[in-house]
């Protein structure tokens, strides 16, 4: 196990001497996860609401799709996100294979699903007489799904957290629309992949524990946020 | 649904950006796995952009994902090493202006032991012949690579069909991986000998060379730009400055200075000058 020491050693020391590539590739990695986080989040939760409060047609097969959506394998969606945005592809005038927002549209893909599937699960949970008292005290429908957001606000966070876990984690996809590009679409996973194929197992495993410890940050602040309820006020304040 | 409308909004400004950005001083480089890394491109591209200013983005995949990326419009130009591949590639349009490069060589890596009692053949498809009499254990790349293409030829030449036979593995992983399963498995397998000099000892593959020299396990490189005739949009302006320079006594030169860490010269320049395009 003296290459777990060693991991840790070398993470330590990489981020003592924090080089400005190193940074630019965590600041992607960020970047990139954080705006398809929030691309899912104000596309899914919506998704995920209509689904749980409205009388829909044939909503057990959206719901069953999206469930099986938040299976996607990852290199399926690079797959078919390449062939859309080749240059060969229907959409291919956009210009957006190899950068970065590619692999935004590709992460926003994979945690769509599970922000939308969870956040739905969640409203489906809230007790049913928080809706109906909220009608009988004269709360309009905006007012009422409100309220029932606001019961599920726990549930509806830890999609958020899991979808975020994912994209975080992820490298399939964004290896084959963003193309591992040094200094442009290069960022932690995609890192740790090249790495491992150079054989510098040991700063790839550094890498590795510095995206466990970003991760753990985040997921420190999240849980904080979840606790206090900031999230709600923020958001329907 | 305001919020879908904003989505879609913000998804198409983000895509102007996007195109707007991929200015002339941009080229991308479709390319293999063994130049980026063996660190031949982190030596020669700051040399290149520091002389034209204009940057290249490598994307390193498989010799044969790269030919299809080119073909497809989604780079400007590729460096490969599989020449029928190219060659075929070139007659069909999707490629102008190729170039040889460099060359380095395969070898054919294998146990210490050498089950097979290969070591010192001088013929490539010999040697493979007697792997499969011996039945000894040999991993392919088997994914299209250029490795894979110059193995498979090897087979060819020795008559012989390794698909589906029990001591055949077929790894579909790049060629580091490779590498590192066939020295697991105790197995031979067919690595350039970049990438073996570069991995060796990171690695710890407690194996060695056993056959090498033979002609047929030479390893062109060549470098070509997409027919800016079937996709308009490439930079193929860009795509010649770097072609021309990489066949030219700087960028020559450059190749022939690249050294490992071990001070090993990975790659032997080979364009031949009165190629320059105007």
């Amino acid at each position: 196990m003296d290459f777990l020491l060693l991991g840790f050693k070398k993470a330590f020391l990489l981020i003592l001497h924090l080089d400005r590539d190193l940074l630019g590739i965590i600041f992607l990695s960020l970047k990139v996860s954080g705006l398809a986080l929030v691309i899912a989040t104000i596309s899914g939760l919506p998704l995920g609401a209509v689904l749980g409060l409205k009388r829909l047609p044939a909503k057990g097969v959206f719901i069953t799709l999206m469930n099986t959506f938040m299976g996607l394998p990852p290199v399926v969606v690079g797959l078919f996100l390449y062939l859309m945005l080749s240059r060969s592809g229907p959409l291919g005038f956009m210009g957006l294979l190899y950068t970065p927002w590619a692999m935004v549209l590709a992460q926003t893909v994979l945690a769509l699903p599970i922000v939308a599937s969870l956040s739905h699960s969640a409203i489906i949970n809230v007790d049913p007489i928080i809706g109906q008292a909220s009608q009988t005290l004269g709360a309009s429908p905006v007012q009422v799904t409100r309220a029932v957001l606001n019961e599920a606000r726990y549930g509806i966070l830890s999609g958020v957290i899991a979808a975020f876990g994912r994209v975080m984690a992820e490298v399939g996809a964004i290896l084959i629309v963003g193309g591992n590009i040094a200094g442009y679409t290069r960022v932690m996973t995609t890192t740790i992949a090249l790495e491992t194929d150079k054989g510098n197992f040991e700063l790839a495993l550094a890498l590795g524990i510095i995206l466990l410890g970003i991760s753990l940050l985040i997921n420190v602040f999240l849980h904080v946020m979840q606790r206090k309820g900031m999230l709600y006020r923020s958001i329907w304040a | 649904m305001h919020f879908k409308k904003l989505l879609a909004t913000a998804v198409i400004l983000a895509a102007f950006v996007a195109s707007t950005t991929s200015a002339a001083d941009r080229i991308r480089c479709a390319s293999t796995t063994s130049t980026q890394n063996s660190g031949l491109f982190d030596h020669l591209l700051p040399l290149f952009e520091k002389k034209t200013g204009i940057h290249v983005n490598v994307i390193a995949v498989g010799t044969g994902a790269a030919i299809e990326i080119g073909k497809r419009g989604d780079a400007d130009l590729i460096l490969v090493h599989a020449k029928e591949q190219e060659l075929r590639a070139v007659n069909e349009g999707y490629f102008i202006d190729r170039r040889d490069v460099m060359y380095n060589d395969f070898v054919l890596i294998g146990p210490p032991d050498d089950p097979a009692k290969i070591q010192g053949i001088k013929s490539a498809p010999a040697a493979f012949k007697k792997i499969a009499e011996s039945n000894s254990a040999f991993v392919s790349r088997g994914d299209w690579s250029g490795t894979h293409t110059k193995e498979l030829s090897l087979w060819k030449k020795a008559a012989l069909n390794p698909q589906g036979r029990k001591w055949y593995l077929e790894a579909g992983q790049g060629m580091a991986k490779t590498q590192r399963i066939a020295n697991e498995k105790r197995a031979y397998t067919i690595t350039d000998r970049g990438t073996w000099l570069a991995t060796r000892e990171g690695d710890r593959l407690d194996m060695k060379i056993v056959v090498q020299g033979d002609p047929a396990l030479f390893n062109q490189y060549g470098i070509m730009a997409v027919n800016p005739g079937q996709h308009k949009h490439v930079n193929y302006e860009g795509a010649k400055r770097f072609i021309n320079w990489m066949v030219s006594p700087d960028g020559q030169k450059a190749i022939a200075s690249y050294k490992d860490k071990r001070g090993n010269q990975l790659f032997t320049p080979n364009a031949r000058p009165h190629e320059l395009m105007p």
